[in-house]
């Protein structure tokens, strides 16, 4: 329809020379990867670092706080890189390419082989990893480094965008804290204090850390003392306890757009593309097929892999394989035997069938099992199992397409379509949870800024046009479909779990006796 | 089989078709000449200013209808012939009706300004408007400056439509204070303040005398009635209202006055003939209502209301406690029960008002100065829970009572900052000055 560009897309002088700046650090790191010898590696590494913290802290400060607080959503579908047009591509092609070579093809960013040294990007790298723990950097290291910086500057950029806003602030700060601390910081020295300590990001549990109960780590978890022991239950009491009450008291969000590294990136450097998520009601079936999927898969996995080392010494580990398959069973059988008693009349035709489907599966593989003498567990061998999981869940699905094509589909495809931590915080927080989005009476225009940006993919406005409050199980309770609302008609809330869900064909406002005579049917 | 006619797809059509089709099997047909798909009018601006591509604005997939049984033709009614139970299309074709529904909305307002038809001029209301918007005022350099002409809700949001693209806007109002017809004084001038310091034009009290042409038919600038300024200008919105959309009916037998005259069943002086929405004017305004009430909400009520009328369950409509909403730039506006600006206020009307100091937050609750019943609320900045209100008007509770509960009507996001304490401390402060 635009027939000439719209003009106040354009960006500022004081814009363009903090893009610059941000290329030129990101530049300095192009170099190191094409193993250009830079003089001082120190020197260099500072300046490429803070020139892109500079660069996007400038930006930010030009393009949010020369105008009043409020809504900045001007020119998102005009612009190239958050539009899909030929920024927005350029940018997902460079970033699924760094992902490819990050998970695979490591050499080319100058990781050591064979105990040599470091070159070219992570060699640049070395002197920050030496100052934090004692070591080279690894490819990892390096990731990590650019990751906490991206949601650093991005997370303020985030906070100034919305600063009329308090929620959106305070969520931020608190990803922000998590990644700096618990992801980046806290595994360095752990490292220091104690070098047979796997690396463990405190706040990633398992099924998004899906190797955490892996052998290695297993064991050295055991042989590492008390310290270690008391990682490896807080591994387990993070599954078993803290998330679910967490998740009844304020639904998932609280890790989700809260705590989470993947949704910290998302909520920041993520941000000016959350409106570029499918909001069509098949892609929402494929969601729900393709993220129970990944789950049972992740629990197959870790159950056979598990199963698996604790044979081969049964003195070591004080769990048996038949005490833990039957634990692994017995616990399913209970979730499942307790939805399907209390909850069934919540579920939908579909999710009834994945659910009966998947159980008969997972039941009959253990069947398969017991009455065989097999030693693989489930038809594959737990390794297969493994290293297709952390190829195709874990490199591929996360990082190259979650992250790669975040200027493609959006923000939290990832979190949408694979994550199966989300996939269990939302199976509770749809069914078990105080959380909803309440919808203000009978206030809602259907203008649609909700629907647009909801990072999710969730058709809010279906809901909030019917005074329907929200409870889905894919809400991460980021807050912007509220701050986005022109007329106040969205609002996140704990409250309780009685006519939490209540669809109304009349709203309010209309006549008393019809609403009754309706809505009551 | 009947089949229902619904001329119009807006909200009041749409929802109407939606009841029906809940309710019963009829055949529904939606005839609309502005566009395929129903979309969301009010969010046209977003469009505009690039929160939104236009087809984020439908709120059904177009899947929707023909799931629903429910037919959308792409057409234009000539002429209604009621004796016949037909309708003249412009394409020349015939369309039988057993029953039919006008819920055809509004147009904007133009009241015989010289040079209100040039091309440059436009209002701000169908699809076409905004896509002639997007030929004359793509940007700054195409559109050097826009003149907004009528005060009123339509009006401000132009102004930040165009603003978002840094275009130059004068912003014409008859009225000595924006909007001042329905909001009380004080929230009103916080209004006019909002819009200066968003680097708005804003003319007061200032009348558009005529509109000049260039010797291509264009605009070129308008002229001020009051000081005969002329001010340069490639646009022109005019945005003084809007009234019933309704030409094509006057030809029929259906009656007409500003709207299409309907009675409290939302039905037409021809039997099987009904109008919804802002096209339907009532004989007897209901409460405080207006006759025709142009307004979102009372289109979705009516069409809401209407379905059971026409699925055998005949049933007046009867609307509950007002309520509104709107959002000026960067401040939203919501309204519960009855709260006048000075123009038309009852005289037991008394107002309490409480303004933040940032200039961005305000409340006006009105209530009866005899009996201290609370008659309604205005809130700036602050959102508020319609449940919440809609209870305590239907329970008349007094003003104290709300003044001392207002916590519990608060609707802001978590962890934003509470005024319920400023607020009560306000209002006792005041009824000690008013009492001593």
């Amino acid at each position: 329809m635009s027939l000439a560009k719209p003009d106040a897309q354009d960006l500022s002088k004081k814009q363009k020379l903090s893009v610059g700046l941000g290329v030129i650090g990101l530049f300095i790191l192009v170099l190191a990867l094409f193993n250009i010898k830079l003089p001082n590696s120190v020197t260099f590494l500072t300046l490429a670092l803070s020139f892109i913290t500079v660069g996007t802290i400038l930006f930010a400060n030009d393009a949010y706080l020369s105008k009043s607080k409020g809504i900045k959503n001007d020119g998102v579908w005009f612009k190239s890189i958050s539009s899909r047009g030929t920024l927005g591509w350029i940018t997902g092609i460079v970033l699924t390419s760094f992902y490819i070579v990050l998970y695979f093809y490591e050499g080319l960013l100058g990781a050591a082989t064979d105990g040599g040294e470091n070159t070219g990007l992570i060699a640049l790298f070395d002197p920050l990893s030496q100052l934090l723990s004692g070591r080279p950097a690894s490819q990892w290291f390096v990731y990590g480094t650019l990751y906490t910086i991206a949601i650093l500057a991005f997370g303020y950029k985030f906070i100034l965008k919305y600063r009329h806003n308090r929620y959106e602030q305070i969520r931020t700060i608190s990803v922000m804290f998590f990644q700096l601390a618990f992801a980046f910081l806290i595994p360095e020295f752990m490292y220091v204090m104690n070098s047979d300590l796997p690396y463990y990001d405190l706040k990633n549990v398992w099924p998004l850390n899906y190797y955490n109960f892996e052998q290695y780590r297993i064991d050295s978890f055991i042989n590492s003392g008390t310290i270690g022991m008391a990682m490896l239950i807080f591994g387990i009491v993070s599954i078993f306890v803290i998330t679910p009450i967490l998740t009844f008291k304020y639904g998932k969000r609280w890790y989700c757009s809260w705590v989470c590294g993947c949704g910290g990136l998302a909520e920041t450097a993520g941000d000016s593309f959350r409106h570029l998520s499918d909001k069509r009601q098949s892609a929402w079936k494929i969601e729900r097929w393709v993220i129970h999927s990944v789950l049972v898969f992740v629990v197959l996995m870790t159950t056979a892999v598990i199963y698996t080392y604790l044979g081969y010494d049964a003195n070591k580990y004080w769990l048996t394989r038949d005490v833990f398959l039957f634990s692994v069973v017995g616990i399913l059988t209970l979730v499942f035997a307790l939805t399907m008693i209390f909850k069934r009349h919540e579920l939908g035709k579909d999710a009834k069938y994945g659910a009966i489907g998947y159980f008969v599966i997972i039941m009959a593989l253990v069947g398969f099992h017991l009455l065989s003498s097999e030693t693989k567990l489930f038809l594959f061998k737990a390794e297969t199992l493994r290293s297709s999981y952390g190829f195709l869940i874990g490199a591929i699905f996360s990082g190259v397409i979650g992250t790669g094509f975040y200027p493609i589909f959006g923000n939290r495809v990832w979190c949408r379509f694979g994550c199966p931590m989300a996939a269990i915080l939302g199976f509770q927080q749809r069914l078990f949870s105080k959380f909803r989005i309440t919808t203000n009476g009978g206030q809602c225009i259907s203008c649609g800024n909700c629907s647009t940006y909801c990072e999710m993919g969730i058709d809010v406005r279906a809901y909030a046009q019917k005074g329907e409050n929200i409870v889905r199980s894919s809400c991460v309770g980021c807050g912007i479909c509220s701050a986005v609302c022109p007329r106040g008609v969205l609002k996140l809330e704990n409250d309780s779990m009685k006519g939490r869900i209540n669809p109304n064909e009349i709203l309010l406002g209309n006549d008393v006796d019809l609403m009754d005579l309706v809505n009551q049917k | 089989m009947d089949h229902i006619i619904i001329i119009g797809n807006g909200i009041s059509g749409v929802t109407l078709a939606r009841h029906i089709r809940k309710l019963s099997d009829k055949k529904i047909t939606i005839i609309s000449a502005e566009t395929d798909y129903f979309f969301s009018r009010t969010a046209l601006m977003y469009v505009y200013m690039g929160h939104m591509k236009f087809e984020h604005t439908q709120p059904y997939e177009n899947w929707f209808w023909e799931k629903n049984r429910i037919e959308l033709l792409n057409a234009y009614v000539d002429a209604i012939d009621t004796d016949n139970k037909c309708l003249k299309l412009a394409n020349g074709d015939d369309l039988n009706y057993n029953k039919l529904v006008i819920a055809t909305g509004s147009k904007p307002n133009k009241f015989g300004w010289p040079g209100q038809d040039l091309k440059g001029v436009m209002g701000m209301y169908h699809k076409q408007d905004l896509e002639h918007l997007e030929v004359h005022a793509p940007n700054k350099d195409v559109c050097n400056r826009a003149v907004i002409v009528g005060g009123g809700l339509i009006g401000i949001e132009l102004a930040e439509m165009l603003n978002s693209r840094n275009i130059p806007v004068t912003f014409l109002v008859r009225e000595s204070s924006f909007w001042n017809g329905v909001l009380p004084e004080g929230e009103s001038e916080m209004i006019n303040r909002h819009i200066k310091n968003h680097h708005i034009d804003l003319r007061l009290s200032t009348n558009l005398r005529e509109i000049k042409s260039d010797e291509h038919g264009y605009v070129k600038s308008v002229i001020i009635e009051e000081t005969g300024e002329e001010i340069p200008c490639n646009v022109v919105g005019l945005t003084a209202g809007v009234s019933p959309n309704i030409d094509f009916v006057k030809s029929s037998k259906i009656e007409t006055g500003k709207g299409i005259k309907v009675n409290r069943y939302l039905e037409t002086n021809i039997p099987d003939v009904y109008a919804i929405g802002d096209c339907a004017e009532q004989h007897e305004a209901i409460g405080n209502r207006r006759p025709i009430e142009a307004v979102w909400y009372t289109g979705r009520m009516m069409g809401e209301t209407l379905a059971q009328t026409i699925c055998g369950n005949r049933i007046p409509y009867n609307p509950g406690h007002w309520f509104n909403s709107a959002k000026f730039f960067d401040i939203e506006y919501q309204t519960y029960g009855w709260v006048f600006g000075s123009k038309g206020k009852p005289d037991y009307e008394a107002h309490f008002h409480w303004k933040h100091d940032d200039d961005t937050k305000c409340i006006t609750v009105a209530f009866h100065q005899d009996t201290n019943e609370f008659l309604g609320i205005n809130t700036f900045g602050i959102r508020m829970r319609h449940e919440t209100f809609d209870r305590w008007l239907t329970e008349k509770r007094d003003v104290d009572y709300v003044m001392n509960h207002l916590s519990e009507a608060n609707f802001d996001p978590e962890f934003y900052k509470r005024f319920e304490k400023d607020i009560l401390r306000a209002y006792n402060n005041q009824l000690q000055t008013v009492s001593s």
